[in-house]
This record gives C-alpha cells, sequence and structure tokens, in this order.
C-alpha cells in the first residue's frame, strides 16, 4: 500500500488562492489549507493550476502492426507527458480493432504499461471495408467495455449503413465517431481546397467533402436517437452545421484538434509534409470559427488525433507522404496559446473541453471528474508561466513528425497522477 | 540564382536577364561551324526524369552539351527506382557520384523544392505535378518577345485544362512579371480554384493601376479579337473520366482553336502551344501548320533558354546558399 | 563618367584617386596613328576588325572610320563577346553576356584584327582567340589595342599598340570613350581591390 501523499499549494481550475491536496488509496481525501503532512510524501504544487486529468478521445498508437511509429507503451508515455489520464485508441490498427480479440489486447496492453487509461476504440465495419457492421457488441461485452466505435481514417461513406451503426449502437449505450470526408469528393486531394494549395498544384479536398457528411449525419442521428460524435471538425461550414442540429436537440457532440486550431493551410508553403494532415490545414477564418465554436460549447471538446509515423513516411514528396500530425505532447500548450492567452477559455474552460466533456462523451466514468474531496485523484499540475521549445526528438514517442519544430510554447506539465499514482513528474514516467 | 524551381517570385531583373542571355547564347551560335560553347566543361548534370518526356528532356541534353557540360540522363523506369528507393536516396546517391546540377521532373508537386532541400546541388525543375515548369514558361516568354517585342501591357489568353496544367501556372506567373495581362478561357471545372485573384495582392509591385491582371471566362469566341496572343493547352483523355468535361467532342468544338477562330485573331497575334499537341482536339490541323503557330520556335528557343539557365546557375561563382 | 583631376577622397591629403593621362584630342590623334598602321602593314589584302565588348566595339568602328578614310575601303566589322569562353568566371558572380556578331561572309580565310581597349595580362585576348576559332579559320588573326600597360601573364602581344603605359598592378587603366562614357580620355586610378 502506498504511502499517502500530499500536494501543497496548488490551485485547482486555475482558481483562488492555493490549497492543499491530500491523497490516500488513490482518492482525493482532504483538500483545504494547512493540511497535516505527517506520513505523507509531500509534493510542494508551488501554486501550480492543478486540472482534472486530460483525456483524449482520438489517439492513434499504431499498435498492433505500425509499432514502428509508435506503441502503446511510447504513445502512453507521449500522453503522460502531456497531461492525459485517459487515451482513446482508434481502431486502424492492423490487424483493424474490430473483434473482441483485438480491443483486449490493446486494453490489457494499456493496463500493463499503466501509464494511462487506455480505452479502445472498436471499428464501425469490418476491417473498415465500409460493407458491413463488425461485432460491435461483441467488443462492447469484452474486457475492454467499448462504447465509441469509428472507422476513423475512414469515412463511412454509406448512408445506410451509418444508419444502422448508429441504431445499433443506441442499443449498447455507445457513440458513432464519424470521420467525416465524403471520398468522392476528395479522391487524390492533397491539401484543403484553397487558393494556396491551387496555386501549388496540390489537388484540393474541398470543405463541403466535410460538411457534406456531418449534415447527413446529424439527420441520421436525428431519425434514430441515437449518439453521433463528429471527429476532428476542420471548417466553419461544420461548426454552422453543428449548431444547427443542437439547436434542434440532436444528440451529437464534435471534437475539434490542437491543430487546427493554430495551422492553417498557410504552411503548405515549403511543401514540408508534417504539415499533411486528413482533414487538411484550412484557413484562418475557419481556425477563427473553431475556436469561437470550442469557447462557446457547439464544439465539445478538444481531441489531439494524434498520428505518429516513421519518418521515411514523411521525409518525401508531399503526395507520398502519409498524412497525420503528432499531438499528445503539446495538446495542452497548444490550447493554451490558441484559446487561454487570448482569453476565449479559462481554466475551467480547459478542464471542461479537454477532461469533463470527452470524458462523458467517452463514457470514460472515472476520468474527468470534479477535483473534490471522494473523487479519483487523478489530476494534473501544470505550470502556466513556463514556457518550453518543441524538439521532435526529445518527445516521447518513437517518431517525431511534430508540426511545431521549434516553436516556443506556453505551459509545462509538472506532475500527472493516475488514481493517486504519479505517472509523469518534472517531463519524466514514473514508472 | 541557387535554383530554378518556380516563375512565382522571380523578380522581373531575374526574367529579363535570363531572357537577354538566352538571346545573346543564339546570336553566339549563329552562323558557327562548332556549335559548342566551352563555358560549362567539367560540369555535370543530370536529368532525373519521373515522367517519360523525349522532348524536355532531350531539349535539356542538347543544352548542357552545347555548354560543354556532362549531362547523363537517368530514366526513372530503370533500376533502382523500380525497385522502390525514394526520390531523396536517388538525389543523394547522384550527388555523391558527382551531379552538379540535377534537373528534375517527377509527378509530385513540389518534388523539386523537396529535393532543393535534401542536396547540395542545384536544381531545375523541369516540371513537378500539376505545379511548376519554369523553362517552359521562360521559352514561351521568349517567343513571345521575339514576335511581339515587350509584353509590357500585352494580353495572352491561355486556353484549356488550366486546372491540371503546370505549363499554365508557370506561364500566369512570369507574364505577370512582366506586365502582361492573362486571360483563361476554359470550363469552369477545369480551372483552380480562386485563380482570378492570382496576381494581385500587396506584393506585386508590377501591378499598381490595375489590381487584376488575370481574368477568367468561358467563352473562346469572345476572347480572341482582343488578344495578342493564345496559348492552347493539352488536353489529357483521362480529365474526361474524372467528369471534367462530357465528351472531346464538346470539349473541341467549345475550346479548340479551329480554322474559324483563326480568323478571329488580330494580324499580329500568335499561337502557341508546349506541346505534343492533339490536332483536332485543341488545335485544329491547319491551324497547327499556319505561319501564326510559332511552336517550333517555341522548341528552339527552348534549347537557348535552357543553356541560359544553366549558364546562369553553373557558370558563376557559387552563392552561399 | 568624367575625370576630375583632384582629390576623389574626403577630407585628407590622400594623393589624388584619378590621374587623366590622354584627353579627347590625343584619343583621336592615337586611334588615327593606329588606322594608318594597319593600312601599311596589310593593305591591299582586305581586313576584318573584330571589336572585344564593351569598348572594343566603338574603337573598331572608329578605326573602321578612319581606315575608310585613310585607305578608301571600309573594313568589315564585327563584335565578339568572348564572355563563356573566359577562364575566370567561376570567380565572379554571374557575368552578363553580350551580343556576338560576325560579318556574313565568315572568319574563313579572313585577316582578322582583334579590337580591345587596354592589353593586361592577356587573358581576355587568349578568349577571344579560343572564340574566334569556333567561328572558322582566319587566314591570320592580329591584335590592336588603344593602351598596352604590361604584366602579361600569357605569350600575348599586340601587333598595333596606341600607347604603351607602364603601370604597376595596384593601378586601374580606365578607357573612356563618348560612345560609351560621354567622352573621350585615358585615366590611370589606384585599384580598390
Amino acid at each position: 500500500m502506498r504511502r499517502p501523499f500530499l500536494l501543497r499549494g496548488i490551485r485547482p481550475y486555475g482558481a483562488g488562492d492555493p490549497v492543499d491536496l491530500l491523497v490516500r488509496d488513490g482518492v482525493i481525501a482532504e483538500l483545504g489549507t494547512g493540511l497535516d503532512g505527517t506520513g505523507a510524501e509531500v509534493l510542494d504544487g508551488g501554486g501550480l493550476v492543478a486540472l482534472p486529468g486530460l483525456v483524449d478521445l482520438h489517439a492513434h498508437l499504431r499498435e498492433p502492426g505500425r509499432e514502428d511509429a509508435e506503441t502503446i507503451a511510447t504513445g502512453s508515455a507521449a500522453a503522460a507527458l502531456g497531461g492525459y489520464t485517459a487515451v482513446f485508441a482508434m481502431a486502424n490498427t492492423d490487424p483493424v480493432a474490430d473483434t473482441a480479440v483485438v480491443v483486449e489486447h490493446v486494453y490489457r496492453r494499456g493496463r500493463e504499461v499503466g501509464l494511462v487509461d487506455v480505452h479502445p476504440v472498436g471499428a464501425v465495419s469490418s476491417g473498415l471495408r465500409g460493407e458491413r457492421l463488425a461485432e460491435l457488441g461483441a467488443m462492447a461485452a469484452s474486457v475492454a467495455a467499448v462504447r465509441m466505435f469509428s472507422d476513423d481514417g475512414m469515412c463511412v461513406h454509406d448512408s445506410l449503413l451509418m444508419r444502422r451503426a448508429l441504431e445499433y449502437t443506441r442499443g449498447l449505450g455507445g457513440v458513432i465517431a464519424q470521420h467525416a470526408e465524403d471520398p468522392r469528393l476528395t479522391a487524390g486531394a492533397q491539401a484543403h481546397e484553397g487558393e494556396i494549395a491551387a496555386r501549388l498544384g496540390l489537388a484540393g479536398w474541398p470543405a463541403a467533402a466535410e460538411e457534406s457528411i456531418v449534415a447527413r449525419d446529424c439527420l441520421l442521428a436525428r431519425d434514430a436517437a441515437a449518439a453521433l460524435h463528429v471527429c476532428h471538425v476542420s471548417t466553419a461550414g461544420t461548426v454552422e452545421v453543428l449548431r444547427w442540429a443542437k439547436e434542434r436537440g440532436i444528440r451529437v457532440s464534435a471534437e475539434v484538434t490542437p491543430h487546427h486550431l493554430l495551422l492553417t493551410d498557410e504552411r503548405l508553403a515549403g511543401y514540408d509534409p508534417v504539415n499533411k494532415v486528413n482533414p487538411p490545414l484550412r484557413t484562418a477564418a475557419d481556425t477563427r470559427a473553431l475556436r469561437a465554436a470550442l469557447a462557446e460549447g457547439i464544439v465539445d471538446c478538444v481531441a489531439t488525433d494524434h498520428a505518429p509515423h516513421a519518418a521515411q513516411d514523411k521525409d518525401c514528396e508531399w503526395s507520398a507522404a502519409r498524412p497525420g500530425m503528432l499531438g499528445l505532447q503539446t495538446a495542452l500548450s497548444v490550447v493554451m496559446a490558441t484559446m487561454v492567452r487570448p482569453g476565449l477559455l479559462d481554466w475551467r474552460g480547459v478542464a471542461r473541453v479537454m477532461s469533463e466533456r470527452p470524458a462523458r462523451i467517452g463514457g470514460a466514468t472515472e476520468q474527468g471528474r470534479p477535483i473534490a474531496v471522494g473523487q479519483p485523484a487523478t489530476v494534473v499540475l501544470v505550470d502556466p508561466d513556463a514556457t518550453w521549445t518543441v524538439r521532435g526528438a526529445t518527445l516521447a514517442s518513437l517518431a517525431d513528425n511534430t508540426p511545431y519544430e521549434g516553436m516556443e510554447l506556453p505551459g509545462r506539465v509538472v506532475a500527472t497522477l493516475l488514481r493517486g499514482e504519479i505517472t509523469t513528474e518534472d517531463g519524466k514516467v514514473q514508472r | 540564382m541557387r535554383h530554378l524551381l518556380t516563375t512565382a517570385g522571380l523578380r522581373r531583373e531575374t526574367v529579363t536577364a535570363l531572357l537577354d542571355t538566352a538571346e545573346a547564347l543564339k546570336q553566339a551560335l549563329l552562323g558557327r561551324q562548332v556549335r559548342k560553347l566551352p563555358t560549362l566543361r567539367g560540369r555535370t548534370v543530370v536529368t532525373l526524369f519521373y515522367e517519360s518526356s523525349t522532348r524536355t528532356r532531350a531539349s535539356f541534353e542538347i543544352a548542357g552539351k552545347w555548354m560543354s557540360a556532362d549531362v547523363v540522363n537517368v530514366p526513372a523506369g530503370g533500376s533502382s527506382v523500380a525497385k522502390g528507393e525514394s526520390l531523396r536516396d536517388t538525389a543523394l546517391t547522384l550527388t555523391a557520384m558527382g551531379a552538379d546540377c540535377v534537373v528534375i521532373r517527377h509527378p509530385a508537386s513540389g518534388a523539386a523544392h523537396r529535393l532543393a532541400g535534401w542536396v547540395p546541388t542545384h536544381v531545375v525543375n523541369a516540371g513537378d505535378g500539376t505545379h511548376q515548369h519554369p523553362t517552359q514558361a521562360l521559352l514561351d516568354a521568349a517567343t513571345l518577345r521575339e514576335r511581339l517585342g515587350t509584353l509590357n501591357g500585352r494580353t495572352v489568353t491561355i486556353v484549356g485544362d488550366v486546372l491540371h496544367s503546370r505549363v499554365a501556372r508557370s506561364n500566369i506567373e512570369l507574364l505577370i512579371t512582366l506586365g502582361a495581362r492573362v486571360h483563361l478561357v476554359a470550363p469552369p471545372t477545369l480551372l483552380p480554384w480562386g485563380v482570378q485573384n492570382w496576381g494581385s495582392g500587396p506584393h506585386r509591385e508590377e501591378w499598381e493601376e490595375h489590381s487584376r491582371p488575370v481574368t477568367v471566362g468561358h467563352d473562346l469566341d469572345a476572347a480572341l479579337p482582343g488578344t495578342d496572343a493564345v496559348m492552347m493547352l493539352r488536353v489529357q483523355a483521362e480529365r474526361m473520366h474524372g467528369g471534367f468535361f462530357p465528351s472531346t467532342r464538346e470539349y473541341s468544338v467549345s475550346y479548340g482553336l479551329t480554322e474559324a477562330r483563326l480568323g478571329l485573331l488580330p494580324e499580329h497575334a500568335v499561337v502557341l502551344h508546349p506541346g505534343p499537341m492533339r490536332r483536332g482536339m485543341e488545335i485544329a490541323h491547319s491551324v497547327a501548320d499556319s505561319p501564326r503557330a510559332v511552336i517550333t520556335d517555341q522548341v528552339r528557343n527552348g534549347v537557348h533558354v535552357r543553356m541560359a539557365v544553366l549558364y546562369h546557375l553553373l557558370a558563376a561563382q557559387e552563392e552561399q546558399a | 563618367m568624367s575625370s576630375p583631376a583632384g582629390t576623389g577622397a574626403v577630407g585628407g591629403t590622400e594623393p589624388p584617386r584619378q590621374r587623366e593621362l590622354l584627353a579627347a584630342g590625343e584619343v583621336a590623334r592615337i586611334v588615327a596613328r593606329m588606322a594608318h598602321q594597319v593600312i601599311e602593314h596589310t593593305a591591299p589584302e582586305p581586313v576584318m576588325l573584330v571589336g572585344i565588348p564593351t569598348r572594343g566595339v566603338p574603337l573598331a568602328l572608329r578605326l573602321a572610320d578612319r581606315i575608310c578614310e585613310f585607305g578608301g575601303t571600309r573594313p568589315d566589322v564585327g563584335i565578339l563577346d568572348v564572355t563563356l569562353y573566359r577562364d575566370d568566371l567561376r570567380r565572379r558572380p554571374t557575368r552578363p553576356l553580350r551580343t556576338t556578331e560576325l560579318p556574313a561572309r565568315g572568319l574563313d580565310d579572313a585577316l582578322v584584327v582583334l579590337v580591345d581597349d587596354v592589353l593586361y595580362s592577356g587573358r581576355t585576348v587568349a578568349a577571344a582567340l579560343d572564340a574566334l576559332r569556333e567561328y572558322g579559320r582566319p587566314r591570320a588573326v592580329q591584335l590592336a589595342v588603344l593602351i598596352d600597360r604590361g604584366h602579361r601573364e600569357l605569350p600575348i602581344r599586340a601587333d598595333y599598340v596606341g600607347k604603351n603605359l607602364p603601370t604597376s598592378r595596384d593601378e586601374e587603366v580606365g578607357v573612356l570613350l563618348v560612345e560609351t562614357d560621354g567622352t573621350d580620355a585615358v585615366v590611370i586610378r589606384r585599384s580598390r581591390r
């Protein structure tokens, strides 16, 4: 049994005067000023901001199948260093996570590593082929207790299949997370369909390819009275569709990636494929709309779409490169830069969009809980005044395809706790 | 100049210097018994063509050889590339072997830019995907200069599949830099997004009075009487299968340069084509052979222009990269 | 660019930066004398004057005029840009090319007289000889220069010299001509290099 320990002088949700937090048996036992630390390990919180542990609804951990780019172990380390205590691992592995066997493997491996709660996401369709439903029930009933299903990487573009998937998951209490991309409109697409891509000779990915699928799926969710989650919203138009849907009481939630809050298609100029991602980086107007939507709640949460790639898949010409960017270790800093510093979101808001809402949407009941007595001691301590320079080679991921290479970003995760266990401290993994 | 990757951002002085050099080289070779200049002796130029192209590759080869450079052609259909060697590795290998300059044609937009970042040699873009083909635009400009004099204030009409054309992109940028107006005629499905905004904006210092040097239309007959030159682009048959236009017949009726349309052009106007031509599709057989068509001039100027490019890249003191 | 004798430096007792050695009238007299020499040594064979840009060209034209005036027939005049044949291209930024225009009848069996303003190391003339080879096979090639300033680095000598001018290596000799510089003069200045 671990000794209790005391976090001295922390500021929950960045508000109010510093307080002390006593952890015993993985739970917040006491919260107040001047707590007695006898018999406890003491960690000086130094007035740091304390948030509930971050929850990422969308990450690619690449195991099984592409362990040269990332493993559950290295991905968990990156997540914990980024302040995350739970990660939803997408199903487009090799083999695809479309059976109880694969999801249970991912779940168990996550437990073994023990740095974050790894929640496997189950595929919607067998083999991600978009032809017939995968065994959603078996995956839900498995040890992994899958609640979120997604073909991410691919779009469930067949309307009938999407409708069936929504209806079926209603019975399971689950949610379908859609990668909204009409494949007919994006065949051969390389970058956001706009002036910059046109000049650079990069085939365009029209905004309507995302928006039309989101609109269709909202209507299908309405009819099925089912829960829909929209992955990586990237356009202002999608925000408007979501607003329309939510006004009508449709059960739709949505996520935005940190890179879609910060980066635009201006980054295309050097043809560096580190900037190649699906959905693509859009215009400044889109980033502004997404930031406002996140602040307002039309977009519910931030999800990283962490997508590690081996060097040879990025160190090539644009059209040959695989799309995707790292995100777990830089997400909080990017949210600070784009939302907190400009005053669009306070720390309560960060807790909402990076922990509470994602935990509810994904059904991770032990996560996203209030920092209060009796709750699991699953928190992250953040130094809001520190800055750091991003270097892909020193990040915990095996891959180093970060678009923020060389950028100075605000905020540093000082410590991460998962049910009372310190998983990272001072930028080092503790297990 | 370290590389020639794109005509976008080339300064007017640079373009003029290149065209003047091409002209001087043409003069230097006239009436000679030995068509050879010693200037690039001992320099090695490698052409790395991932798309087959007899004419452009041969043009670069002749250009290099007439300057006494050693020219090596690496066809990418051959061995190591077919074995899956990456572009980067191929380029590094060639550089290690001693190439001073790589002339690259590749199906991916941006390939030349990426190459320039990987290797210390000079890089000439001979066509990257749908992005740019700068030497084509330079030889088109040289040909237009020959026939029309200055390009300042002239109107050049480009007709056809602008969307997929690197020749069009290079030409649009270059013509605007030289002070011309560009009018694009194409079905709406074959125009790039936002192309009517190209050339305008605070960074284009050549254009103060006219804010829109690029205009767009779909009526070829209406465009011809007011133009000083018409450039017909190739149309690839596979575009039809992409649903960009319904049939070759409909395309050539609306956008083909027929004998009748030739008659709509002003007396002095010329017809250009980057080749190879599909006679009967975008250009009528008789039009291709008419004295107004300067296609063979384009090809001839192509060699001199490429010689000029190689001269500017390779003859002088190495710039600090 | 005119040629004031006098101080070029600001506020100092430095020696004058540029000195005029020959004034306009003297240049004209020298050219006339050279024309007589060419006629004397070549008549009755017709000559072809080939000027090396930049200033070799107006000099060649002037010589042709004088030869015509004194000798009756005007020689053909051509222009030969030697930039592409220089051996020092890699030491400088890109040099712009000049025109090359040679008479239609070609160089074969012609008596070519290369014309340049200053003869120094001899490398420009060596480049010109390389260039000429590629246009044909002259019967003979001679060299006419306005100024020979010594310091040859190659075994090159001029057949017709307007004036011999001993100089040191840290000096520059400038020939100014009305056609290119607005005035006729020969000046000497301290080299910046």
